[in-house]
C-alpha cells in the first residue's frame, strides 16, 4: 500500500494495514528520534509547518521530526487563534505554501480546514488538528504508545476517563482503538459521557463499550487508563467542577488497587487531573507518549514524501 | 379536460406532491422574487390521490435545473416534477436525493470551515435518505432538520 503523496486528514480515511504500517515504520525510527542514530532521509526536502492556532507540542514534534529526518520547514506560528490571516482565505494560503514546500501541515481553528486544504493542495496535506474536528496523529501516536507499552492492542482493557463529551482527542481514539480489538471502558460524568453517535459507531462495528461514572469501579480491570482534562467551562457552578473533577483524580491512592503494569496516558496538558506523586512511578508513561509524537510523526512524513533511511 | 383549478398553463413545470405546509419553502429555493415576469401559482392543502394532502407550484415559461430540483428533494423529498410544454405533460420524474448533495446546503456547525468565506461548495454525504441525514464532508459533523439550511 502506498502512502506517496497520500493525504492524513481522518484517521477513519486510513485503514488498519496503513496504521499499522506507520506504527511499524515509527518503531524504526525510534533511535532516529532520540539522536541514537541519525539520517538524512527527507534531506532537500522542506516541510511547510501552518499553525493558526496555538499549539506547543504538536508543533515542535513536527519539527523535531522533519530535522531529525535531515529535512528542513519553514513556519506560519500564529499565537492568536483570532488572528487567522485576515484578508486571505485558507484556499489562498494553502495554494502559496505549496508553492514553497513538499508538505503541508496544518493545524487551524476551524472544523474540516485540513479537507479543504487538501482540495486545494496537489502535495500532501497532514492535519495537526482543525477546531474540534480530527486530530489523526494524536490517535496514532497514542495507538502506538499503547501498542509500545502494553505490549499490542487487542483485548487490553483501555478506559478511558475525563470529558469524553467534547475531548477532540477521545472519539477518534475510542475509535481506532475499537477497530484494534480493544475491550473499551469509558467513565466520565453523565453530562461528560462518550456521544451516542461514537458509541453507535462502535456496536456497529460489534463493540460494546462499558459505560461507568466511578473510576474505582473500573480501575482494577485497566491495563491501560487514559486520562484527559474536565474543563472548567463545561460547569455553570464552580463548586460542581471542583467536586466532579475531584472524583476523576488519579493518584497513588487510586493506584493502589490498579494493576502492577497498568500504563497512564494523557494527552498533555494536565491542569490537576494526575497528581505529581503519579510521576515517579513505573505505570506514568504521558511523557514517554509526548516524545512518541516524534517518530510516529517522523513515519508519517516519510510516508508521504517517500524516502528511505 | 381535467380538473384544473388554476388556469392551465402552456408553457412550464408543475411540482407536484409536495409535502403539505412545504411549498413556500420550495418557492424560496426556486427564486420566486419580485423580478419574476411569469406567472406563479401555488395551491395548499390541496387532496391528493395518493395520500392525504399536498401543495402544488405551478410556475409558467420556466424549466428547473438540476441543482434546483435536489434542493426541493430536501425538503420535499415525495414532489414530482412535470414539465408542460404545449399544455400536456411532456416529461415526469420524482425528485431524487443525490448521494452527494453538493453546494445545495449550509453547515448547521458554525464552526465549519465551509461557512467562513472560503472559495468552496459545501459537500454532504447523504447517509440515510428517510429521515434525511447528511454528514458534512469537511467537518465530520451529521446535520438533521437540513430544510431550513437549504441555501
Ligand atoms: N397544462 C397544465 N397546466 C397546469 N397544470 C398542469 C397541466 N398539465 C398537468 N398539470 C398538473 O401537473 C400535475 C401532474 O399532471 P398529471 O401527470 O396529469 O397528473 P398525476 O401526476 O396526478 O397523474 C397535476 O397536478 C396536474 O394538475
Ligand atoms: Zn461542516
Amino acid at each position: 500500500m502506498s502512502f506517496k503523496g497520500a493525504d492524513v486528514v481522518s484517521i477513519r480515511d486510513l485503514s488498519r494495514e496503513q496504521i499499522e504500517q506507520v506504527m511499524d515504520l515509527a518503531e524504526e525510527l525510534v533511535p532516529y528520534a532520540t539522536g541514537e542514530k541519525s539520517t538524512r532521509a527527507m534531506e532537500g526536502k522542506i516541510l511547510g509547518n501552518l499553525f493558526f492556532e496555538p499549539s506547543t507540542r504538536t508543533r515542535l514534534s513536527f519539527e523535531t521530526a522533519m530535522l531529525r529526518l535531515g529535512g528542513r520547514f519553514i513556519e506560519i506560528a500564529q499565537p492568536q487563534s483570532s488572528s487567522v490571516v485576515k484578508g486571505e482565505t485558507l484556499a489562498d494560503t494553502i495554494r502559496m505554501v505549496e508553492g514553497y514546500a513538499d508538505a503541508i501541515v496544518l493545524r487551524h481553528p476551524h472544523e474540516g480546514a485540513a479537507r479543504l486544504a487538501a482540495k486545494y493542495c496537489s502535495k500532501p496535506v497532514i492535519n495537526a488538528g482543525d477546531g474540534a474536528g480530527q486530530h489523526p496523529t494524536q490517535t496514532i501516536l497514542d495507538l502506538f504508545t499503547i501498542r509500545q507499552q502494553a505490549n499490542g492492542i487487542a483485548d487490553k482493557n483501555v478506559v478511558l476517563v475525563g470529558d469524553l463529551k467534547y475531548g477532540r482527542t477521545a472519539h477518534s481514539l475510542a475509535e481506532a482503538l475499537g477497530m484494534f480489538g480493544a475491550n473499551l471502558m469509558f467513565v466520565a460524568p453523565p453530562l461528560l459521557q462518550m456521544p451516542k453517535e461514537t458509541i453507535k459507531h462502535l456496536e456497529k462495528n460489534g463493540i460494546t463499550p462499558r459505560l461507568s461514572s466511578s473510576l474505582e469501579e473500573v480501575i482494577s480491570d485497566a491495563d491501560i487508563l487514559y486520562v484527559t482534562r474536565i474543563q472548567r467551562e463545561r460547569f455553570p457552578d464552580p463548586a460542581e467542577y471542583i467536586k466532579v473533577a475531584g472524583s476523576y483524580r488519579v493518584d497513588n491512592a487510586l493506584l493502589r488497587e490498579a494493576k502492577k503494569d497498568l500504563v497512564i496516558m494523557h494527552p498533555l496538558p494536565r491542569v490537576d487531573e494526575i497528581a505529581p506523586e503519579v510521576d515517579h512511578t513505573d505505570n506514568a508513561k504521558y511523557f514517554h507518549q509526548a516524545f512518541n509524537g516524534v517518530p510516529v510523526r517522523m513515519a508519517l512524513i516519510m510516508l508521504v514524501l517517500g524516502g528511505e533511511l | 379536460m381535467k380538473d384544473f383549478r388554476v388556469t392551465p398553463i402552456r408553457n412550464g413545470t408543475v411540482i407536484d406532491h409536495i409535502d403539505c405546509g412545504q411549498a413556500l419553502k420550495v418557492l424560496r429555493i426556486i427564486g420566486i422574487t419580485d423580478s419574476v415576469r411569469s406567472t406563479v401559482s401555488v395551491l395548499l392543502h390541496v387532496p391528493s390521490k395518493k395520500d392525504g394532502w399536498k401543495d402544488v407550484i405551478k410556475v409558467e415559461d420556466r424549466e428547473l435545473d438540476t441543482k434546483e430540483v435536489d434542493k426541493i428533494s430536501l425538503i420535499a423529498p415525495k414532489a414530482t416534477i412535470n414539465i408542460i410544454r404545449d399544455f400536456n405533460v411532456a416529461e415526469k420524474f420524482n425528485v431524487k436525493l443525490p448521494d452527494v448533495a453538493k453546494g445545495i446546503v449550509r453547515c448547521g456547525n458554525p464552526n465549519c470551515i465551509t461557512n467562513m468565506d472560503e472559495p468552496v461548495e459545501t459537500e454532504f454525504i447523504v447517509e440515510s435518505k428517510d429521515p434525511i441525514v447528511l454528514r458534512c464532508l469537511y467537518c465530520d459533523r451529521i446535520q438533521e432538520d437540513v430544510a431550513d439550511r437549504v441555501v
